[in-house]
């Protein structure tokens, strides 16, 4: 929070005045790269601390004990609050069981260390966090440990720290971290330098990093006490349901009637958003003093409204757009631009071209969208799940018209996020119905105006041109992506990256993962902006981003080019996995994983019957600098109806180094797992320009019938942490798709596949 | 005003009888544990008991709730201590943990009448409960870990049926 802002009085999430330093520069260190540290220590703050020691921003140890991180990143299920107090707790040398988490505020000092935002996303958590956690817990040992050491009157070097108890074996003598922080001496300081010079753990050392520790968060999610968003109470509050418009974006409202909303008991107003941050076009919100009420008067209102430019669209147009726009020469911009391609096209021995297809497809995370906004004094109080609190705070500024630095975001636990929680546009309807009310509201989306507001995956187009020469061997590939661009609908510079054309800067969120790890000497991938898609579904980050598409071409076509080449799909990929040039190190462990799937689900091993089919994919998701190492063989089996059932899916990743194996088990089971059901189970429609899905009997994520067998082999040889949340979502689809040819001749190219396109690919 | 018998109390509530059971809970009750999935019975988030069995509380009108044992996750066991909730502990199944107060109370309605179901009968029973982060196998190695546990404490059903 910033300096000027007074802390009110409920200030159970607001930690700018316990978390700051005892001793000032060592908040500063562990801040490097944030922007907006210096001026949070203030004297007045220093000298509001009592006994209690705070080794830095992330966490405090209290008088009891308690070790309390706080974690700045947002969890919505990938345990990223017990990650981080894991980190901490390794090298402090507590006891699991003294550790507690709590979330933090968007106060700008918990800011990703690398990121300098408030964002969760990317699967970058744990790999970019690691460092600055094990600093944190490092320092706080430190500090203790000389602390104790005074106190005890013996070296400290040859004290000991476990179990959150600092020992002597010499003299016997010990003292408890509680002990420490009473005697009120633990006031060592760090500067930046000295932060970065502490030595930390080798992996040899870690007791803590590699151990499945019980999840500090999970108790509270058996027993109904955890609090999301859409549990926030308070005092005096009412309620908001909000009234979206038939098209997704574009409509303005025309007139609203609420002469029979008005005899809704409880019923206390209708507003017409105004929203200028352009989160939300035509909406308006029914107030009431509670939810069902505010669901009777929503329904009550007769609104007319204007639909806009986008009311004749639907998936078919967006489609053709894409089509249209793939075929001119000058569109779009170049990702990779790898040799010459034209000239490879030109003298290859074949040439092979496809297109592949992903249709709309909704997060649809459990907890619908929700947000509750309170005005208090100068400032506006925002109670929220969300995963970029940095912009959703600014969001929130823009509907109350006022500078950002008076929104205070109360970070709550995500009922999922899955990205959809990335954007603000509940931030809208919350603000403008609270100032418009004079009172806290709560709005909560009804899962239709969920399903249809949804900041959804892209309708995706992709054409794919390669050249073989006389081996077989791939001498030539053209990747055209055609898409929505949900980056650049944020407005943030920082987050688009330069075109290698130099035609301007482009959403890399739409082709990352096209320029893979294969060795291909004349490589192009064009990024194209669908603007008609953009304008008519605004598009948002969806569990694996961009990987989720251009895995689906890359890995579908690798596989057609092996069987166009007489080749074992598998070790088609083996052979471009060379490890050349820029590929060195990443190739060679993707070839690893690839090979650890392989073996384990039996490839080419085992004969099977009539019907059925293995097929590989392997994936460097999500982003080339960032990426975790994935394969996956799909076992299917397919009826002459063309239906599919997938009978087992065999994930290998390579994750560097693991901070909690059965945390990765469950990330890479439950991602693996959306693979599965965005291949076969999830597709939404645009019609007359709005999603016709609204609820979950139209639009149908995987249940508990539909789930096959799911082995999952985790190598880890040490190296720094990668993502685990994201990658094998990539990678399943193309190893379905490729185990569908295997089994029955059938190539799919459009997600989600069906029996139809199946029993249709039979017969060709 | 209607009164409810609510996790072994009678509390008195103010709303009409054609609210959703859900709401009254959650906003009246200040029950939070309960939660709002759907609205239209599809993702099974709001499972509550009425008079022991599972019902969506989305889908179940206050009035026809009056009169009825209502059990909630806040209910189902004294300090949360059900054997499914153990089982939910020690093999970790919540990611988010959004939908598990509903995957929980279905799961208690199945054991109370079957402590020992076989698999098809766990993923019968429990399809109509979505779990977005898909935590489908640890939710039904739960239920088989808090079946054998309760047959264990019950020394009944030693039979083992084929799962």
């Amino acid at each position: 929070m910033n300096k000027h802002v007074k802390p009110a009085e409920n200030q159970a999430t607001d930690l700018s005045r316990r978390s700051f330093l005892v001793g000032t520069s060592a908040a500063a260190g562990l801040a490097l790269g944030y922007s907006a540290v210096p001026g949070l220590l203030g004297a007045d703050q220093a000298l509001a601390a009592p006994s209690k020691f705070d080794p830095s921003v992330w966490y405090s140890i209290a008088p009891d004990g308690l070790v309390t991180v706080t974690c700045g990143k947002a969890d919505m299920g990938q345990h990223i609050a017990s990650t981080m107090a894991q980190i901490v707790c390794e090298e402090l040398g507590a006891n699991w069981k003294d550790m507690r988490v709590q979330l933090a505020s968007n106060d700008p000092k918990f800011n990703d260390p690398v990121l300098g935002a408030q964002i969760t996303g990317g699967s970058w958590s744990t790999m970019m966090n690691f460092d600055a956690m094990s600093r944190a817990g490092a320092a706080g040992r430190i500090a203790l440990t000389e602390a104790a050491s005074a106190a005890m009157g013996v070296p400290a070097g040859e004290l000991v720290v476990r179990d959150s108890t600092i020992s002597h074996p010499k003299s016997k003598k010990q003292m408890s971290f509680a002990d420490v922080v009473k005697s009120g001496k633990a006031t060592k300081t760090f500067t930046p330098d000295e932060l970065k010079a502490i030595k930390l753990k080798t992996p040899d050392q870690y007791t803590m990093i590699g151990v499945s520790v019980p999840q500090l968060d999970i108790p509270s999610k058996t027993n109904g006490t955890a609090k999301y968003g859409i549990d926030v109470m308070l005092p005096g509050m009412a309620y908001g349901k909000v009234v979206t418009p038939p098209v997704r974006y574009g409509a303005t409202v025309k007139s609203v009637d609420d002469s029979a909303a008005k005899k809704v008991p409880g019923f206390i107003k209708a507003i017409a958003l105004d929203d200028k941050t352009g989160s939300t076009t035509g909406w308006v919100v029914a107030v009431a003093n509670t939810y069902a009420n505010a669901a009777k008067a929503a329904e009550a209102l007769k609104i007319t409204y204007d639909n806009g430019p986008n009311a004749k669209l639907s998936s078919e147009s967006l489609l053709a757009e894409a089509k249209r726009l793939q075929a001119l020469d000058d569109s779009g911009q170049f990702f990779v631009k790898d040799g010459d391609t034209a000239a490879a096209l030109g003298t290859a021995a074949k040439v092979m071209e496809a297109e592949y297809t992903t249709n709309i497809n909704i997060h649809a995370p459990l907890e619908p969208m929700n947000a509750t906004a309170e005005f208090k004094g100068d400032i506006l109080h925002i109670y929220s799940g969300n995963q970029f609190a940095t912009r959703t705070g600014a969001i929130a500024a823009g509907a109350a018209g006022i500078d950002p630095k008076f929104v205070v975001m109360h970070q709550m636990w995500l009922g999922g996020g899955f990205g959809r929680r990335l954007d603000a546009d509940m931030m809208v309807p919350a603000v403008q119905a609270a100032k418009a009310v004079g009172k806290p509201v709560k709005v909560i989306y009804s899962r239709e105006n969920d399903m249809t507001m949804d900041y959804s995956r892209p309708l995706t187009y992709q054409k794919v041109k390669a050249g073989l020469d006389g081996d077989g061997k791939l001498v030539a590939l053209n990747h055209d992506v055609v898409s929505a661009w949900p980056t650049a609908r944020w407005g943030i510079p920082d987050f688009l990256s330069p075109s290698v054309d130099k035609k301007g800067p482009l959403d890399a969120f739409t082709v990352n993962g096209a320029d893979f790890f294969y060795s291909v000497p004349n490589h192009n991938v064009r990024a194209i902006k669908n603007e008609m898609a953009h304008n008519a579904t605004p598009s948002g980050q969806l569990r694996s981003v961009a990987p989720g598409w251009t895995f689906w071409a890359v890995e579908s076509m690798i596989d057609e080019l092996a069987h166009a080449s007489g080749k074992d799909p598998a070790l088609y990929r083996i052979a471009m996995l060379d490890g050349k040039g820029k590929n060195d190190g990443g190739a060679q462990k993707l070839r690893n994983t690839l090979l650890a799937a392989m073996g384990m689900a039996g490839y080419g091993t085992v004969k099977l019957p009539k019907g059925e089919g293995m097929g590989v994919a392997c994936v460097s998701s999500q982003e080339r600098a960032t990426a975790s190492w994935t394969a996956c063989v799909a076992h299917v089996a397919v009826a002459p109806s063309g239906e599919v059932k997938v009978k087992k899916l065999t994930v290998a990743t390579d994750v560097g180094m693991q901070v909690h194996p059965d945390n990765i088990r469950a990330q890479v089971e439950g991602a693996a797992l959306w693979g599965l059901s965005l291949a076969m189970y999830e597709k939404a429609t645009l019609k007359d320009g709005g999603i016709e899905q609204t609820n979950f009997d139209t639009y149908t994520p995987l249940r508990m019938s539909q789930m096959p067998e799911v082995a999952v082999n985790v190598i880890a040889n040490g190296d720094k942490p990668t993502g685990v949340g994201e990658p094998a979502v990539t990678v399943v689809a193309p190893a379905i798709g490729n185990a569908i040819f295997n089994a029955c001749g059938a190539r799919v190219r459009a997600l989600p596949i069906t029996a139809e396109a199946v029993k249709a690919g039979m017969k060709a | 005003m209607p009164n409810l018998n609510i996790n072994g109390r009678n509390m008195s509530v103010e709303a009409a009888n054609d609210t959703p059971l859900l709401w009254v809970i959650r906003e009246q009750l200040q029950m939070t544990g309960t939660k709002f999935g759907c609205g239209a019975g599809l993702c099974g988030a709001c499972t509550v008991h009425l008079n022991g069995e599972a019902v969506r509380s989305c889908q179940t009108l206050l009035g026809d709730a009056v009169g009825k044992k209502i059990t909630t996750i806040e209910g189902l066991s004294p300090k949360g201590d059900h054997p499914l909730q153990k089982a939910w502990i020690l093999e970790q199944v919540p990611q988010c943990g959004y939908c598990q107060s509903g995957q929980i109370m279905q799961a208690a309605s199945l054991l109370a009448k079957n402590s020992n179901p076989t698999k098809e009968e766990v993923v019968a029973h429990m399809d109509g409960n979505l779990c977005r982060c898909m935590t489908y196998s640890r939710i039904q190695k739960a239920i088989m870990r808090a079946a054998a546990d309760m047959r264990t404490a019950s020394n009944a059903g030693t039979e083992r049926r084929p799962t």
